[in-house]
């Protein structure tokens, strides 16, 4: 099913181009459509798999690597699953309408489909190196959406730096899931031994690497700085990559390894403090922000910071149901952003205001959604909330720190929702401002805003019919200990009788509302703020780049200098380092002169002639008599292969002179005359160097036929040829059967050889014919 | 090249080339042969021809763009290791048909490992011809300029 399920997923998402371009009302749709679908199926197993029972799957890939596509639902897998599919569809279903007039609307529903594809592997794997294999598609997916819009310089730049941080990231994630694979002695990741993992020398490395992955990718500080920026993105792709499911996916890690992680201090304490300052820092940048979707973006990096807080804090209940809150409510403010811009063209929700009775169901389904994530009773947003602060309250050491934290980036959370959902909808435009209302949403735009915001009231209403279940099944995957499964996010339980944490919560209410409406004041008081961007870690990514830049271009201007004789040095000098190497230890000179006796009269003739035609190719005036004396060393040797018995090799080399000369002629062509240009001490150091060279290679191959090759691979291709290839010509066998794999191979850069001279003679000859015309 | 004698025994030796290459083809399995030196062959054959009329003349002759046989050969050649991954074995393993036909001494054998050789060919010629036309483009363009 899961597998099925993923296949899906990937045929739409290669069909989506065709679909939307045979019907743009219909192809859409259907696209759609399939995500629904798949979500469906996931639903209706939730019954089996909330009740504590998994869904396994296993296919048999590569055993060798320990690789195979081992799916695994649980209740995290599957509350992602769910998320990405529901979610998932609506968007596409917005985007179909948000960017009908891109002539790419095709190519963007089939790329954001693929990276729905990759997210769903991402979550259901069960194999640590396939879920380092979906980790990666899902940055590159990303890559590709963010840079959608790749007319924009802006755009290109935001999507390189996505993807550079995320790839980062992900390469010390990859080596952190090999150590743990090592530590914990399997792959799998159900199966990682919590005690063993624990105890081993490489826990410090794992926990780092590990963290370092998920920070990089749900955007923690220090990497918080390219979400912001990743804002480029068509409205429909931040909802669904950048604050449902993607961004998300360094949470899952942590979450899904934290039964064997958990405990040391290091990852307890860096979760915390990294996502305590993430959130912190998160919540007051969106209030400075003055456009919709950085407002969106940032709070969404505060909210990523709360998850790794709750985490770190262990507060698993208060973490899956804000998981599950955040992504309903911001989806939905994420939407409605795009529409809003969409339809006044305008970013600054300062710029907007009354829009209320110009677009009711819109503004409904913001306003919901802006008091869920501002942490309003009854609201989904207002459980999390205070199952957050609760949390706080009651861990053991960082009771105080804890509960600042999340009380003053609730504040903050409360006032950059008011501005987002408030602010163009409730409130009157400012009086110098005409807001100009060009077109209606359609329904494909309000559908997905309008159930999300429902999804968050009915989920605070009547937490029994999803919330529960799901935050539950979450909760027993997360939690290294079973736990009471009895989980109620009841909202008057929480408000009555009250508690500390409700009084924290109605002051973060009041006091957000209040910094809403003196937010001038507010803004004009943090200014100062802005001057600390000049040392952020957006500055380090800048100089991290420009270092990175100067150090490969010094590195290349060292090793590719462009000098022909040096690089030919090399490679001599290294071949007569290594080989001279090999033969000092092995040389069997008896054996050696032992093959002089063998020779026949045409041999020597032929070797003869295979010296003068070398040596007076070192000697000639011009490129051309050099060349043909080159093709008189190749012919020669065709001959030598021929009387040795290798007829194929001969064919071969035959053919290969012909067309080597040819194509040389060709060359020659623009070559310009012979010049000295080398030294004479130079010329002298070379012909010594080309001696020992042609010296180590003689040895050499007299010492391989001089040696018995223990266990002959000829003999047994010569006695497999007719009964296992079918042929007789024992060379062809092993070319086209034996070893095909290698063939193939070899042929692929034949192939990328021919297309590589083409596309480079194509790239010079043009701007010459250009620039004379 | 505006030698008669050589334009005239090239049009003789251009079918006989390539009736050549592809019974060096053919016959690689058994004798002396195969889809690389059969496909070198017959790019030999064009090289000929594009030296003795021309690089467009030779791209006319050989019909297709090098660039999809390039392309085509690459494809038959990997396509071709696929039957036997259906039947259950590693991919690229040679399977066989064999049968005798009425009149037939010996039985006639066809499989994988030919279609992969054919692929060879395919992308040998098309690889060398490629390069040694766009040489030859390469040098008439930088003619033209000057």
């Amino acid at each position: 099913m899961t597998l099925a399920s993923l296949a899906i997923l990937i045929l739409t998402a290669a069909l989506a181009p065709a679909l939307c371009r045979i019907s743009r009302r219909f192809g859409n749709l259907l696209v759609a459509a399939v995500p629904l679908g798949v979500g469906c199926w996931f639903a209706s197993a939730s019954g089996v798999v909330l009740g504590g029972q998994p869904v396994v799957e296993t296919w048999s890939w590569l055993p060798a690597l320990g690789l195979d596509l081992a799916f695994r639902v649980d209740g995290l897998a599957l509350t992602f699953a769910l998320l990405i599919c529901f979610i998932g569809s609506g968007v596409l279903l917005y985007a179909s309408s948000y960017l009908a007039a891109s002539p790419r609307l095709g190519s963007f529903m089939g790329v954001l489909m693929a990276f729905m594809a990759a997210m769903l592997g991402l979550v259901l794997t069960d194999n640590l190196l396939l879920l380092f294999v979906f980790w990666e598609l899902t940055s590159i997916t990303s890559f590709l959406l963010i840079g959608f819009e790749h007319e924009r310089e802006r755009a290109r730049w935001a999507s390189v730096q996505a993807l550079l941080t995320t790839g980062l990231g992900g390469l010390a994630l990859l080596a952190g899931v090999v150590l743990l694979g090592i530590a914990g002695g399997t792959w799998t990741l159900s199966e990682l031994d919590a005690a063993r993992v624990l105890s081993s020398d490489l826990y410090t490395p794992i926990a780092v690497l590990v963290l370092l992955g998920a920070f990089t990718k749900s955007a923690i500080f220090p990497f918080h700085y390219w979400l912001p920026n990743a804002m480029e993105a068509p409205s429909p792709v931040s909802a669904l990559l950048h604050s449902a499911t993607m961004v998300k996916a360094g949470v899952y890690l942590i979450a899904r390894l934290h039964p064997t992680m958990a405990g040391p201090p290091l990852w307890n304490e860096s979760l915390a403090i990294f996502g305590g300052v993430t959130m912190v820092l998160g919540a007051f940048l969106a209030t400075r922000q003055d456009q919709l979707k950085k407002i969106l973006a940032y709070s969404t990096v505060s909210s990523l910071g709360t998850l790794v807080l709750l985490l770190g804090l262990g507060a698993a209940k208060a973490a899956a149901t804000y998981l599950l809150a955040h992504a309903i409510f911001k989806g939905c403010l994420f939407l409605v952003a795009g529409s809003l811009t969409k339809s006044s063209g305008e970013k600054n929700p300062e710029r907007l205001g009354g829009l209320l009775t110009r677009s009711p169901l819109l503004g409904g389904a913001a306003v919901f959604a802006a008091l869920s994530m501002a942490g309003m009773f009854p609201l989904i947003g207002f459980v999390g909330k205070e199952l957050m602060l609760k949390a706080g309250l009651s861990h053991p050491e960082w009771a105080t720190l804890a509960t600042i934290g999340v009380a003053v980036s609730g504040t903050l959370t409360v006032m950059a929702a008011l501005i987002v959902g408030a602010r163009p909808f409730l409130l009157a435009p400012a009086h110098d401002v005409e807001v100009n209302w060009k077109s209606q949403p359609g329904w494909r735009q309000l559908a997905t805003p309008l159930a999300l915001s429902a999804a968050g009231i009915i989920a605070g209403l009547a937490p029994a019919l999803f919330a529960e279940p799901i935050v539950a099944g979450m909760v027993a995957s997360i939690a290294p200990t079973p736990v009471d499964p009895e989980i109620r996010l009841r909202w008057l339980e929480l408000l009555w009788p009250p508690s500390t944490a409700t009084f924290l919560s109605i002051a973060a209410l009041a006091v957000g509302t209040a910094l809403f409406v003196w937010r001038r004041p507010y803004r004009a008081v943090t200014a100062p703020v802005e001057h600390l961007d000049r040392i952020g870690p957006a500055r380090g990514y800048d100089a991290a780049l420009a270092g990175l830049t100067s150090l490969a271009g010094w590195q290349t201007r060292v090793v590719q200098n462009g000098s022909l004789q040096i690089y030919v040095r090399v490679m001599l000098l290294t071949v007569i380092g290594v080989v001279g190497l090999a033969l000092s230890r092995s040389l069997d000179w008896a054996a050696i002169t032992g093959l002089a006796t063998q020779t026949t009269v045409l041999e020597v003739m032929l070797v003869l002639a295979l010296v003068v035609a070398t040596l007076s190719s070192t000697v000639q005036k011009t490129a051309l008599a050099t060349v043909a004396c080159l093709s008189g060393v190749g012919f020669i040797l065709a001959i030598l292969f021929a009387l040795y018995g290798a007829p194929d090799l001969a064919m071969t080399q035959f053919s290969v002179e012909t067309l080597l000369l040819i194509i040389f002629v060709l060359v020659l062509f623009h070559l310009p005359r012979y010049r000295d240009l080398s030294k004479r001490a130079f010329r002298i150091l070379d012909i010594g160097l080309a001696g020992v060279f042609g010296l180590t290679l003689a040895l050499f191959v007299a010492a391989v036929l001089s040696s018995d090759a223990p266990g002959s691979v000829a003999a047994y291709h010569a006695e497999n040829s007719v009964p296992g290839g079918y042929g007789r010509n024992v060379v062809n066998v092993i070319l086209v059967d034996f070893r095909a794999m290698d063939t193939l191979g070899e042929i692929f850069v034949i192939g990328v050889a021919g297309i590589g001279v083409y596309t480079m003679l194509r790239l010079r000859a043009k701007p010459e014919a250009e620039g004379a015309s | 090249m505006n030698s008669v004698i050589f334009r005239s025994s090239t049009h003789v030796l251009l079918p006989f080339m390539l009736t050549l290459s592809v019974v060096v083809l053919l016959r690689g399995h058994n004798e002396p042969g195969g889809g690389f030196v059969g496909g070198l062959l017959a790019a030999s054959a064009f090289a000929l021809h594009a030296m003795a009329f021309g690089h467009r003349s030779a791209r006319e002759r050989l019909r297709v763009d090098p660039r999809v046989l390039i392309g085509v050969g690459l494809l038959i050649a990997s396509a071709s290791g696929l039957p036997a991954l259906v039947m259950g074995q590693e991919y690229l393993e040679g399977l066989w048909l064999s049968m005798t036909p009425p009149g037939f001494t010996e039985p006639l054998k066809i499989g994988t490992p030919l279609a992969f050789d054919i692929g060879v060919y395919l992308l040998v010629l098309g690889a060398a011809f490629l390069m040694i036309v766009s040489l030859e483009e390469y040098r008439h363009d930088a003619d033209a300029v000057g």
